[in-house]
């Protein structure tokens, strides 16, 4: 998967976990729990989410890796 | 003759505001239907029918704000009360509300996959009259977003049957199912904008509330809200002579109005919310405890579950510390019931309250009920039920009334350690903090393990640190045979 697709998935998927952050006001460092202040089930669903729509499916030993918006991006580009 | 009244939805409610009827004169309801959606200071609820008979009459109109024990309704007992219904032609299951699969009846909840479409259903106004159906059922397909007017029915008369509801929910083009957020499909249904009709401007389609009151101002003002839906067009068929529900909505000065309604309901939420816990500071003598949890056993159990499974169903330690709780206080009965003028009534069932942070701030505490007695999977599907529900302001009266112990998760999003507020009448609350590796001395040896800091507040009243500490080490028991949770 190219990183704008990465992005944008990454992009949808926060915007329908938590509709109420502004994603334009999202830095890329953000981390995922502190920053965008989503809990451990939120998390479960936004990693939901990015299967769904992209068929990555994260396992949960590398859910460090995609703590950030940007490690999550990347992980897409990767796996994609 | 007996009066609907406005129910206790919490120790902490003194009023609530009918948001809407799910029922309107002549329909036959049993003990457990849906009847009313109920706003309180904290939350919207959906409220069940404590009697079984006819509507007779709708006393508050929707928009209406009323004391607790306010007559709502008057319903009307039926001499033979069982199949005499209105067009209950169908086996309307027994009591709770809305059993199966699909809808929401705490207990038996299925999987995820539903609770869109719960959500987007259950605000939409009742359409007009159509062909004979039962309150629950009816609600059923407004809450799997089915418009009962558009549905074959095949029972008794013309009656709908359930499984003609699941037949129209399985034929229904998948389009037909409107996303869109919780705030956007209330102002919706404040502004009588049909959501269906709404082109959504947000991720994958959804509605936001920006399309809804584009939609609401294009709209000509002289026009009459899209009332009952897609529905409209047909004849008023069947159900002898009863009035369409009144249209929910005085129209509150939209636009400007709806801002004002998020900051006012975020105040009054913090004003429950302080008052609720300053009576508990004030009446309840506190005791604290703290304790460490060893999570190596759980946490390497849950991993190698969620190794083997899709995303979809795998656990969250909150999951496991929930059931370790629920089961816990089954065995310490002075942590579990209520403190009143009676003094201490333990609870012979676990309905393990869950503090919710609800993302425009504040919080809510709904029960998960008889936790002790889930599956951890069953346990873990209802709490994401739970949170995605008091998030999205569809909780139900039970789940608000009746937790006998309550936990508070707060650690999730960083803390080591929470000492909460007992929730009167609880008598305690067991607070979790974050899960995180420590330093683990054990047998002369230092070891790394994950583990999480378990804080108890009790009541003074009834237990002592002793037996509060018993609760806290219980926990810990259970949590090292993960397996047997």
């Amino acid at each position: 998967m190219k990183e704008d697709e990465a992005r944008a998935a990454v992009q949808a998927a926060i915007g329908k976990v938590a509709p109420d952050v502004d994603l334009a006001e999202v830095d890329e460092d953000s981390r995922l729990r502190q920053d965008l202040e989503l809990d451990s089930l939120d998390f479960l669903r936004l990693v939901e989410t990015i299967d769904t729509a992209t068929g990555v499916d994260i396992p949960e030993r590398d859910y460090p890796d995609v703590a950030t918006v940007k490690g999550l991006i990347g992980y897409l580009a990767a796996h994609g | 003759m007996a009066d609907f009244l406005m129910p206790s939805l919490g120790a902490d409610m003194e009023h609530g505001k009918i948001v809407e009827w799910l029922v309107k004169p002549g329909d036959y309801v049993r003990r457990g239907d849906l009847v009313a959606v109920v706003d309180t200071d904290k939350t919207v609820m959906d409220v069940e029918s404590f009697q079984e008979g006819v509507v007779a009459e709708l006393l508050v109109d929707p928009g209406a704000t009323v004391p607790i024990g306010t007559p709502l309704a008057r319903i009307t007992p039926t001499p033979a009360e069982t199949g005499t219904g209105t067009g209950t032609g169908a086996p309307v299951p027994p009591p709770a509300p809305v059993p199966s699969s699909a809808a929401g009846a705490p207990p038996a909840r299925a999987a995820a996959a539903p609770t869109a479409a719960v959500q987007t259903a259950a605000v939409q106004t009742a359409p007009g009259d159509a062909p004979p159906i039962a309150p629950p059922l009816r609600h059923l397909a407004h809450r799997l977003g089915v418009d009962p007017a558009r549905i074959h029915g095949t029972g008794k008369g013309g009656a709908i049957t359930r499984a003609d509801v699941e037949h129209a929910v399985a034929a229904r083009p998948s389009a037909g199912r409107v996303r869109s957020s919780p705030r956007a499909r209330r102002l919706a249904a404040e502004l009588g904008v049909e959501l269906a009709s709404v082109s959504g401007t947000g991720p994958e389609g959804a509605v936001t509330v920006a399309d809804v009151q584009l939609a609401a101002g294009s709209r000509t003002p002289a026009a009459v809200p899209v009332a009952g839906g897609p529905g409209e067009g047909v004849p008023e068929a069947g159900t002898a002579g009863t009035a369409p529900p009144p249209e929910g909505q005085a129209t509150e000065a939209p636009q400007a109005g709806k801002t004002a309604e998020a900051r006012e309901r975020v105040a009054s939420l913090r004003r429950a919310v302080g008052a609720l816990m300053s009576r508990s500071k004030k009446t309840i003598p506190h005791y604290y405890l703290s304790t460490t949890l060893d999570l190596r056993a759980a946490v390497e159990w849950m991993q190698s579950v969620n190794a083997q499974r899709p995303v979809a169903s795998r656990l969250v330690p909150s999951a496991l510390l929930l059931k370790a709780a629920a089961l816990a206080a089954k065995d310490v009965q002075e942590v579990n019931g209520f403190y009143d003028d009676g003094g201490f009534r333990p609870s012979a069932s676990v309905h393990l309250g869950v503090a919710v942070a609800l993302r425009q701030g504040g919080i809510v505490a709904p029960a998960i009920h008889d936790a002790d007695t889930l599956a951890v999977d069953v346990l873990m599907e209802q709490l994401r039920d739970l949170v995605s529900r008091a998030r999205a302001g569809r909780l139900q009266r039970a789940e608000m009334a009746d937790p006998t112990i309550t936990v508070t998760n707060l650690g999730d999003l960083g803390v080591e350690s929470v000492f909460g507020v007992i929730y009167p009448p609880q008598v305690a609350m067991l607070g979790l903090g974050r899960v995180m590796e420590q330093p683990w001395a054990q047998n002369g040896m230092l070891g790394i393990r994950p583990a999480v800091i378990a804080t108890l507040s009790a009541d003074h009243r009834v237990s002592d640190g002793l037996r509060g500490g018993r609760y806290l080490t219980r926990i810990d028991e259970l949590l090292q045979k993960p397996e047997e949770l």
